[in-house]
């Protein structure tokens, strides 16, 4: 349970994460905004409370792990491990420049606090699988979470991975659906339908729950519940607004990669107050 | 020499690898029967790991196995190795620098029933275009054990073509080998024969002696690393021989062939020819009669380099 302080605290971290991820793209000039706002107040939750980690020792073998398998919503993780101490605040300025440590999709061999590399939609489950497994061989109790799109949920390695974590009874494996219900060409209903997703999941032999995404306190009782399982891998499907928190990009679908300046993005930190 | 089940090598020598080094593990898809891993399930089932009919899961799991600290040997039939899970290979294993063993069987002609689904010729061109990747295809069970133990010793990924059926050995039991560095089989000052991989190794020596009964000395070299490729080696042989024939059993154009004409072209053009697969997809047959239909063998290796020579000396 949050104490109404943790909930205020973690909250304004999911602020100030949506205020630097606005910055660092509207500073580009052009970004993955929306899918990046879909998570803040996850990474918020995993990166202020929920993950074991250390960020003066990003390599630290007793940490817990994400994979972010949607990775093109790396500036918002960028934003998180700026704000956490991992790098300075101010390399946020080099999102996409040329020779960045912060490329618009995730690279483990580049940013530190960056466990996998990703960005071709559907690997990260996969890798997030074989992690969980290398770390319970190794009789670390460490967690591993990951976090896909709804959108990217229509690439069968998915599939493939659920079947293996729940096979392999991977119980220290969390991951999240970012269910923004939007995707690049429109509404995800209307692209490529996903039919019932908590079913799916459910029928594959994961413990799977269905929360607000922007409800801090909900999604921490489901990490929770999540923790408490054992013998089976955990799916909570996030029901997010891609773009939430900026209202000159939230809910639409043309957020995905937007262009927008720096003056576009000022407005928006200002109206987050 | 008595033959040896080359998966039988491999296997053995990822148990030997196992017992010094926890690290090593096992990966497959449901191949774990034709790759002859079984026996290293045995003896360490959690280190062995079947992810069932899913080869970009294959691929992808070894990657989050090696960024988890483990060593994976992860094995398919070369066809869907490179083909299905080239993506996966590419971003998750080497785009993020980690420490994958992809090995692909049953290379080229080597697939024999399967047919064309199943025959992978462009494996190698496909691999060849991944920066910093190690390509290796031993020749015989005394050169499979040697590279499989050189493969788990360097940090970063590896692609080994794997020809698991019987063969012969060529070498000495404990020969050493270096990944990156040819082995000279034979000298000679007329031709120079760069060979690949169990079937066409052998080949290129029995080309070497009908060259002999012709009057003309062939040097052979087994290649058995493609990349990084022994330029050195090539070159001081393309200095003392003044010609070369390829010999593989893969595409020339994306694979060992390829490799070398892209080296010398640039270096010190020198007069090539090709034993390979010329721009063709694979079908059924016995081994036997797909090399003498896609002409891998001794007589079309000397032919050509006989066509070379005699090109040169006029």
């Amino acid at each position: 349970m949050l104490t109404s302080q943790e909930l205020q605290q973690l909250s304004d971290f999911a602020k100030e994460i949506r205020k630097k991820t606005l910055y660092a793209i509207g500073n580009l000039g052009v970004g993955h905004i929306g899918g990046s706002l879909s998570i803040a107040d996850l990474l918020a939750l995993l990166y202020g409370k929920v993950m074991r980690i250390d960020p003066d020792n990003p390599q630290w073998e007793q940490r817990d792990l994400l994979v972010l398998s949607k990775g093109h919503a790396g500036p918002a993780l960028y934003a998180t491990l700026a704000l956490k101490g991992y790098f300075p605040l101010s390399e946020l300025d080099t999102l996409n420049v040329g020779g960045t440590n912060l490329p618009s999709h995730c690279d483990r061999t580049k940013t530190p606090g960056i466990d996998m590399t990703t960005g071709s939609l559907g690997q990260g489950l996969s890798a997030a699988c074989g992690l969980a497994y290398a770390r319970r061989v190794d009789g670390n109790t460490c967690h591993v979470y990951a976090i896909i799109g709804d959108g990217e949920s229509q690439e069968g390695q998915n599939w493939e991975a659920a079947m293996f974590a729940s096979h392999y009874k991977l119980d220290h494996l969390i991951t999240f659906t970012d269910n923004n219900k939007m995707q690049i060409d429109g509404l995800t209903e209307q692209i490529m339908g996903l039919g019932d997703l908590e079913a799916k999941w459910n029928s594959f032999g994961w413990f799977t729950q269905r929360v607000d995404g922007h409800d801090l306190k909900a999604m921490d009782e489901a990490i929770e519940r999540a923790k408490a399982q054992s013998g089976k891998p955990s799916m909570i499907i996030l029901d997010t607004i891609k773009g939430k928190g900026a209202s000159f990009c939230e809910g639409k679908v043309t957020n995905h990669n937007m262009n927008f300046d720096l003056q576009t993005a000022n407005a928006a930190i200002a109206e987050l107050g | 020499m008595e033959t040896k089940e080359m998966r039988a090598v491999y296997c053995d020598t990822l148990i030997e690898l196992a017992q010094s080094d926890e690290r090593i593990m096992v990966v497959e898809a449901d191949l774990m029967r034709a790759t002859g891993t079984m026996k290293f399930k045995e003896a360490y089932p959690e280190r062995a790991v079947d992810v069932g009919v899913a080869e970009a899961n294959l691929v992808g799991v070894s990657s989050g196995l090696s960024a988890g600290g483990k060593i994976p040997f992860a094995a398919t039939f070369g066809c869907f190795a490179s083909r299905r899970a080239f993506d996966q290979f590419f971003l998750s294993a080497n785009y993020a620098k980690l420490n994958v063993k992809l090995v692909g069987t049953d290379p080229g002609i080597s697939a024999a029933f399967n047919g064309g689904t199943h025959m992978p010729f462009e494996d190698i061109g496909l691999m060849r275009m991944i920066p910093d990747l190690t390509i290796v295809e031993p020749s015989d069970p005394v050169s499979l054990k040697a590279l499989t133990k050189a493969a788990a010793q360097i940090e970063g990924c590896v692609y080994m073509r794997l020809h698991r059926k019987a063969v012969a050995p060529l070498y000495e039991e404990g020969e050493p080998f270096t990944l990156g560095k040819g082995k000279v089989l034979a000298d000679g000052s007329d031709v120079t024969i760069i060979a690949l991989g169990a079937i066409l190794v052998p080949e290129a020596l029995k080309a070497r002696q009908l060259l002999t009964q012709q009057g003309y000395e062939a040097a052979v070299i087994d290649m058995h690393t493609v990349k990084p490729l022994d330029e050195e080696l090539i070159l001081s042989y393309a200095r003392k021989t003044g010609c070369i024939v390829t010999a593989e059993n893969h595409q020339t154009s994306g694979g060992l062939g390829g490799a070398v004409a892209h080296l010398l072209s640039q270096t010190h053009p020198t007069p090539m020819a090709m034993v390979g697969i010329h721009d063709e997809f694979g079908q059924v047959g016995t081994q036997a009669w797909l090399a003498d239909h896609y002409r891998l063998t001794a007589e079309e290796i000397s032919r050509k380099a006989l066509a070379l020579i005699k090109g040169r000396k006029e």
